[in-house]
């Protein structure tokens, strides 16, 4: 029996367990409902601050930022906003790009949120703590 | 001998090149292209922060730029991508629930979602305009 007709034998059942979708993708689906319940105030509030800061200059900026209750929902804005946009890209690209690219293309996307979100967080901290 | 079935390709449906658009497909893809838009702008706010943190001589070219005309065609374009996104996303989570699902529901949440991108995009501009902008 050649090895074509021994995989014919297998049931479609055992061909198809541990393949497929139906394993820990639960958990990313969640994750991107949850950062997108989180984004929902704050990119609000950011985007009021925003406009509410037409036309500041650098000084007064500066000083709005390094207030706790700006800067704490700055990071939280900041953690929430590249969490889901990595999760967003992951969800894009494995749509779209296939064979080896697609992970060169998942671990790129995951490796530069998590940099933009670094650089971020420690540019609000840097704002924040100096004196 | 090679088996034709597993040489020949397979039809794909819906062919999108005579697929009519809907509110519903258009808004679907709409979804994910402003995702992506809105990737770059993260992108963006992250070189603002930064370059705010660095000091006033680097944060100055980068607010010119904002300032400019071109900065501001891009943040209106942005400004709207964001609202579009935040309005179908929160339709996506209404529909995460198990509820809108019927066929008037999904027009009538569509088209909301249109109308909010559109008002909230023109009062937001508005609100900055009418702070000095």
């Amino acid at each position: 029996m050649d090895p074509q007709n021994m995989q014919n034998m297998r049931s479609p059942l055992a061909r198809a367990i541990g393949l497929g979708s139906a394993k820990e993708g639960v958990g990313p689906w969640w994750a991107e409902r949850v950062s997108a319940v989180a984004l929902v105030p704050l990119t609000l509030w950011f985007a009021a601050s925003i406009i509410a800061h037409t036309g500041s200059d650098y000084t007064t900026f500066i000083v709005w930022l390094r207030t706790p209750l700006v800067a704490i929902p700055m990071i939280l804005l900041l953690i929430a906003l590249f969490y889901h946009t990595a999760l967003g890209l992951q969800v894009v690209i494995e749509d779209y790009v296939h064979s080896a690219t697609m992970f060169a293309a998942v671990i790129a996307a995951r490796l530069g949120c998590c940099a933009l979100a670094t650089a971020g967080v420690v540019a609000i901290l840097r704002i924040a703590l100096s004196g | 001998m090679s088996n034709p079935t597993t040489t020949r390709p397979r039809p794909l449906s819906p062919n999108v090149q005579i697929y009519r658009p809907q509110l519903t497909s258009v808004l679907s893809i709409l979804n994910r292209i402003t995702g992506i838009l809105l990737s770059a702008c993260a992108v963006v706010l992250v070189v603002w922060l930064v370059a705010a943190a660095w000091g006033p001589q680097t944060y100055a070219p980068v607010q010119a730029a904002i300032a400019s005309w071109i900065g501001r065609i891009v943040l209106f374009g942005a400004t709207f991508a964001f609202f579009l996104h935040l309005c179908g996303g929160i339709r996506h989570l209404v529909w995460d629930t198990v509820h809108g699902f019927e066929l008037r529901s999904i027009y009538i949440s569509g088209w909301s979602v249109v109308a909010a991108s559109v008002v909230l995009t023109v009062a937001a501009w508005v609100a900055s305009a009418s702070m000095g902008g």
